[in-house]
Formats: structure tokens, sequence, C-alpha cells
């Protein structure tokens, strides 16, 4: 059981995770978007979608910090664990707030707004439904495990954040895992389930953050011949090309 | 010196009858699907009027487009990294409200309708909430000045006119203004674009939005100062106009101008300097832009840019087009085509020539001789409110090339009258204007009698060029998702023959055929197929499913499948 949750899963996982991305980039870069829905609705998404990105690129950035950068490193510049923890928490709270405060205002609009409504799909709500469980138990980690030592104190950089980078030194040590405490475990499983959902949902838009906009000039030329194999002609209709439909409400 | 080509297209204003034939025909061709029942890649707006999307002129309120700032030119909304700050929620998107919500009757009804005494009544339904709808806006909902005393009195182009414009309806001109994407010389909607995905074709000049490189993050629709990028909100990206560039590239006119009633686009091609596009859009004043936007144009006929074309790449047979180019005749030449807005900067290659109509209306209702000149060029002057109009559209407010525009379309209405009657030719007429008889009978020719081949001169696109000019996946939400899968998926499917110059004949062969044997592009045969666009979802017609037969024709036809 051990091996299974916390060796295969995992490697299940990423492996789903980029060959996934691989199949989408390669086949359908068309759906490679964000889906936006601010046509329909922008008075809550101006609020709660900056909220929600921003909360989690700061997620995003704690994670790193606290996954990926050992112990032995802080230390080694002199971090004291319990400045380190601080620092984990002053920047971890509000960014976990944001993001869940962010999140509840798109959930709700998702919900409340008929069109954006009708415009998510399963797909969508699968992933909101496994993203969402994921941040609301990585806070309650937070809150309840470090913040009120709730159920005994844990160290995940001694358990959690070592387990991770064995699974990418590829000498994984499900052990440390075992022993985590429970919202730990869902926490991490549910995350890589979420990583192996990922390149089929519309969280791929990840990856296409723009940052070459910055470096790029303004005005982009293309001569017309730079796609040969581009596909249109004579053919049924592609996406994108359905008539529309009335479906009454 | 850089020189570029760029198709381009003029709008003789005073010919358009509203009709919306050009918008009917475009919509039809592109955007009849869902996701893009807002989307009017061409309109027609009344002017005075709001246009389409509600009151877009407005550029403090809506952000699009360049602005001079300490003498650089930057995105009015915001550069780079505002943009990226920006990129959760697009703060100067339109929102539906601002098009207007798309809609489409409950028919059903009528036809299911039970026996009963009252009429049953097609209700209107939102296709995006599907709730029925009370409609109230369209694209063109102030069509003919309808209602104009409620919404043109907000024309952001009356600014600074309100005083003096009544809108009473006896004192009211009108006229139409057809719009198409500009397809600039420098686009803002290309600038503001965080994924590179819109681009200009360096062949020609149409900018399209790659389908496949477009994230959807909607910066390109506030962008345009135009409003003349949409967001598709079925896929999730951005469209607008092509120029019909499948059409353009095999040497015809975009469906807007093959279709216009009133006769009065033109298209071709100009030459331009990209070396100086953008010391030109920077000109210090807005009012100096139109004669700045002149100074990057180059004439096909000096030997040095010809020089420079050759060098340039530019081949022979487009640099023979560009000489013939009745667009270039008419902005570069007679310098009766103005762009449209030229203050915001992007250097719009879509031109018009300004209507007299409104000057013509006003003096035959005072029952005066409308096509003497003298009159004429004294209703010019006496006209403030419509020229003072026309001078914000079209060169920020500079009255003085409206005027003179004006003045010429005038002379050429007068002295042309004298021809027709058979009446001596008073050569003072055209001289008053800086032109001469032969010229101004020659303008009289391309704007009143020219005929298809003279009003679009489009050279084609070059095999050698372009790889058999297969398109670019660009405009159109076309996707290469399937292209793997075998022809046994229905007509089409598979991986596709691109419509190209090689391919075009053999296509208009099996278009203009009777027998449904014909070959499809790419050798296929039409037999065993089915349009899956016809199908209505009820039943299975026939050859949905290839049955053994249908297989073995395939392979044994076309086999390489
Ligand atoms: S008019 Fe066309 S080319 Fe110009 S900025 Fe708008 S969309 Fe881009
Ligand atoms: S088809 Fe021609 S005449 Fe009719 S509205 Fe369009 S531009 Fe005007």
């Amino acid at each position: 059981m051990t091996t299974l949750l916390w060796v295969i899963v995992p490697y299940v996982c990423l492996a789903v995770f980029v060959v996934g991305h691989v199949w989408r980039y390669r086949y359908d870069k068309f759906g490679w978007t964000t889906r936006s829905s601010q046509l329909y609705e922008d008075r809550l998404l101006r609020i709660g979608s900056p909220l929600f990105h921003f909360g989690m690129l700061g997620v995003v950035l704690g994670h790193v910090m606290g996954l990926l950068i050992p112990q032995s490193a802080t230390d080694a510049i002199g971090l004291s664990p319990s400045a380190y923890h601080t620092i984990a928490l002053v920047g971890g709270i509000p960014a976990g707030a944001a993001t869940l405060a962010g999140l509840a205002i798109l959930v709700y609009r998702r919900r409340a707004t008929g069109p954006v409504f009708s415009a998510t799909t399963v797909n969508d709500k699968a992933m909101y439904a496994v993203l969402g469980t994921v941040i609301a138990l990585g806070i309650w980690n937070t809150v309840a495990g470090s913040l009120f030592h709730f159920g005994g104190e844990y160290h995940y950089r001694d358990g959690v954040s070592p387990w991770f980078r064995s699974i990418f030194y590829l000498q994984p040590e499900p052990d440390l895992m075992a022993d985590a405490p429970l919202g730990f475990q869902l926490h991490a499983i549910l995350a890589f389930v979420l990583f192996a959902m990922w390149p089929f949902t519309r969280l791929v838009h990840v990856f296409s953050a723009p940052v070459g906009y910055i470096t790029r000039p303004y005005i982009v030329y293309r001569s017309r011949d730079e796609r040969p194999d581009a596909a249109t002609g004579t053919r049924a209709p592609q996406r994108g090309w359905e008539r529309p439909e009335l479906h009454k409400k | 010196m850089r020189v570029m080509a760029q198709m381009a297209m003029v709008m003789n204003l005073d010919k358009c009858i509203g009709c919306h034939t050009c918008s009917v025909t475009c919509k039809q061709a592109w955007t009849n699907r869902a996701g893009t029942e807002y989307v009017w890649f061409n309109n027609v707006e009344t002017r005075p009027g709001l246009g389409y999307p509600r009151g877009y002129e407005d550029q403090d309120e809506w952000q699009g487009g360049w602005v001079l700032k300490k003498g650089r030119l930057r995105l009015r909304a915001g550069g780079r990294f505002t943009k990226l700050l920006q990129i959760f929620s697009n703060p100067k998107m339109p929102s539906i409200r601002d098009y207007y919500e798309p809609w489409t009757y409950d028919y059903d009804t009528l036809l299911n309708a039970p026996a009963q005494k009252s009429f049953p009544v097609a209700r209107a339904y939102s296709l995006i909430s599907g709730k029925p709808l009370n409609v109230s806006w369209s694209a063109n909902w102030d069509d003919d000045l309808g209602g104009s005393r409620e919404h043109a009195v907000k024309d952001p182009m009356l600014k600074g006119i309100e005083d003096k414009i009544r809108l009473e309806f006896e004192q009211t001109f009108m006229f139409y203004l057809p719009r198409i994407c500009e397809h600039c010389l420098n686009p803002s909607c290309a600038a503001s674009c965080p994924s590179g995905a819109i681009y200009k074709r360096s062949e020609d000049g149409i900018v399209l939005v790659d389908q496949d490189r477009c994230r959807g993050w909607r910066m390109c629709i506030s962008g345009c100062p135009y409003k003349k990028v949409y967001f598709n909100h079925k896929t999730g990206k951005a469209e607008k106009c092509t120029f019909c560039y499948p059409r353009v590239e095999v040497g015809i006119p975009t469906v807007c101008a093959e279709t216009c009633v009133g006769r009065l686009r033109y298209i071709g091609l100009v030459l331009y300097d990209a070396d100086k596009v953008l010391e030109a859009a920077s000109a210090a004043a807005d009012t100096d832009l139109y004669e700045a936007q002149l100074g990057v144009l180059l004439d096909p006929d000096d030997p040095a840019v010809q020089r420079e074309a050759e060098r340039a790449g530019i081949p022979g047979d487009w640099m023979e087009a560009a000489r013939r180019s009745p667009v270039k005749r008419l902005i570069m030449d007679y310098k009766v085509a103005l762009p449209l807005h030229p203050e915001y900067r992007t250097m719009p290659m879509v031109w018009y020539i300004p209507p007299l109509s409104p000057v013509v209306d006003a003096i035959r209702d005072t029952g005066y001789d409308a096509e003497d000149r003298d009159n004429l060029f004294g209703a010019i002057d006496a006209l403030r409110i419509p020229v003072e109009y026309l001078a914000n559209l079209f060169t920020a407010g500079d009255v003085a090339p409206v005027e003179r525009v004006l003045r010429t379309l005038a002379a050429m209405r007068s002295y042309m009258r004298d021809v027709n009657l058979g009446r001596d030719r008073r050569e003072e007429i055209p001289a008053a204007v800086g032109m001469s008889g032969a010229e101004m009978e020659e303008m009289f020719r391309l704007l009143a009698l020219a005929k298809y081949d003279d009003r679009y001169v489009i050279p084609t696109a070059h095999a050698e060029q372009a790889h058999a000019l297969e398109e670019l996946a660009t405009d159109c939400p076309v996707g290469s998702f399937d292209a793997q899968l075998p022809a046994v998926f229905g007509e089409g499917s598979g991986r596709p023959v691109p419509v190209a110059v090689e391919n075009f004949e053999m296509l208009r062969r099996r278009q203009e055929a009777d027998s449904l044997e014909n070959q499809l592009i790419g050798g296929q045969r039409k037999q065993g197929r089915v349009n899956l666009l016809n199908w209505d979802g009820v039943g299975l017609p026939e050859g949905l499913f290839p049955g053994p037969d249908a297989s073995t024709h395939d392979t044994s036809k076309d086999g390489s499948r």
C-alpha cells in the first residue's frame, strides 16, 4: 500500500502529466486556451480572478521554497528553522487566504451567472473539485498543523519535502510519507491526481504564461509559408465551426 | 528603405446605401458559428451614431490604440508590464452588453402550436443564457438614425461640435460607414497580444490571429481602437477579419467587396516603407498623422522604389499590380481617400472617400442647383457641421484635408456634368482643385464606372513564394486536432489538403460541375462521404460510417490513404 500510494501513484501521475502535455500540445493547440468567460460577466471576475491567480503565484512560490529547498540549504545560509517558519507563515497565510477568497468568488460566480455556468463543462467541474480540495487541505495543514499544532507538531520539511525530492532523485522513500499526518497525505495524493488531470483540463494555460512578451518586438511579422503543413481545406466542419443552437432555459 | 506590400481597401462612402449586404455575406462566410453570434467582421454604422460596439470611438473609455507619451509611442492601455499584471482580468474589455446579447427565435412554437384562437408567437431567446430575452440593442440598433435623439447624441465624434449640431430630424445629415478591420501598418492588436499570436503577414500585410497560438488573454480586444478583434466565447480565442485571405490569395476580392451592392469598394496594393512606420506613427500632433501616413506610402513608379522592392523580393507581377492599384490612385494620386481615425496611430489601411452627399442634399433642399460648382463650393464652406464631423472621423479634426477632398468631388461633379451633357468643358473647374481635366475624367471613371477588374487589382499569391500557398492555420478556428485520423471519419477527415493556388482551379471545376462524382481537392472522392454540417443529428445519413465497399473504394482509388 505504501509503495502504491507514495511511489507508483506519483510516478504514474507525473508520467501522465508530461506525456499528456506533449500529446495535448501536439494535437490540440487549438484547445489550448484560458477559456475566459470575461465576456459574460466581469464585475466579480475583476475581483476574484486577480485575487486567485496572484494568491496562487504566492502559493507556488511557497511550495518551491518548502518542498524543493532542503532544510540543510536554509540552515547553511544561516536561516534558523523558526525564522524560516515565520517567513513561511507570513508569506503563506496571505497567499493562501487570497487564493481561497478568489476561488470562492470565482466558484460563486461560475454557479450564479447563468452564461458562465452553461459554459462550464464536466471536465471543469471535476477539475475545480480537485483543485478546491487540494487548496483547502493545504490551508488546513498550514493553519491547523503549523499554526495551532493541532494533533501534534509535524515538520513537513523532515517528511513531505524529502519524500517529494526523492521522487525526482529516482530513489523514492515512501516511508517518509507513510508517517505523515493524514492531512498532508491527502494533500499530496490529491495534488498528484491534479497533476494527472492537468494536461486534459483548462489548467494547461498555466504553461502559456506569456513571458516572451516582455522581450519580443511589439509587431510580429510572419511569412505566409511558415507553417507548410497547416491544416485547412476541404473537410468537415472543425471545432469552432458549429452552428449556434438554442438551449432554452 | 524597406519596401513592403500591403493589401488595402478604399470605400467610397457617397455610394453606400446602407443595405448591410456586406455584413450579412461576411457573416455567412465567416461568423455564422456558435461563439461568434455577436461577431461582425464587417459592420455598417449610421453616422452620426454610436457604432459597434456601442461608442467604441471613445478612447478615454476604451483605451485602445497608441498614444504619444513624452515623444514616444506607447499603447494607450499600458505597456508590456501593465498588460501582464492585468492578464487575469482585462479591465478594458468590453462586455457582451457593449455589443449585444445575441438571440434567436423559438420557431418551434410556431410549427408545433396546437390549433388555438390567438396566433402563437415566436419569442426571442438569448443564445448566451438560453433565457427569454427582451431585445433592446443590436449591432445596428440606431440604423438610419433610429432613436437618434437618444443614441446619436452620445456619438463620441460629436465632441466639440455638440452645441452646433441639432439632431432634429429635418436638419440632420446622415451617411453610412461600413467598417472592417483596418489591417493597420502599426497594429495595436498585435502589439497587445501577450502570446504573439497576432501577426502581420509580410507578403501582403494582412493581420491575422494564429488560432493555435492564441491563448485567450483578450488583450487584443481592448488593444484595437476600432474594436475589430472579437472574442469567440465558445472556443475562447480571439477572431478577426481576415481580409478573406483565402480568396485574396487566389486573386478574388473579399466577400464584402464582391457582394457590395453600391460597388463602392476598391482593393489593391500599396507599397510602404516599413522603416518609416514607427516614425510616422509618432508624429507630434494628431492632425499631422494623415500626412505622415501618406508619407510612408511609396510610389511604385519611382525607380528607386522599384530597385528596393526587387531587393525585398517583391515579385514583378506584384509590382505591376501596385502600379495599377486603384487604391493607390485614390489615396496617393487623387488624394481623395482618407484614413479612418488616424489619431489612433495604428496607420489604418482601409481608407474612405468622405461623402459629399450631405452637402449636395443640403443644396438640393434649398432649391439651388446641386451640381453647380460655386453652389457646392459655397456650401462646403457654409456647412461647417458635416465637414467638422467628417474631420473628426478622418483627419483627427483637421478640416482642411476634408474640405479639399469635398471640393475635389464637387468639382468632379460639376465638370463631368458638362461633359455628359455635351457642353463645353470648363477646364477652370479641375484647375481650381489642382487637377487637369484628363485626370479628373480618369478619376470619375474610377469612381463611377470602374468595372470589376478595375476596382479589384489583386495579384495572386506566389506558389514559389509560399510552398504552394498553403494557408497558415490562422483566422478561422481550424485546428489540426484530428489531422492524423484516417479518412474513414467522413468527408475531409484525415490529413486535408489545403486550398491553394495549385488546386484552386480544381476546386473551381468541382464547384462548377454537376456531378457529385467529382474529385475533391487532394484526390479524394465525394462519394461515400458525409457533410456533417448538413446533418441535423436525426438518423444516420448514408455514408456516415463507411461500409465495407466504401472503404475498399477509398483504398483502391486513393491508394496512399
Ligand atoms: S483595426 Fe485590425 S489591424 Fe488595426 S488594430 Fe484593430 S484589429 Fe488590429
Ligand atoms: S454592401 Fe456596399 S452598399 Fe451595402 S452597406 Fe455594404 S458597403 Fe454599403
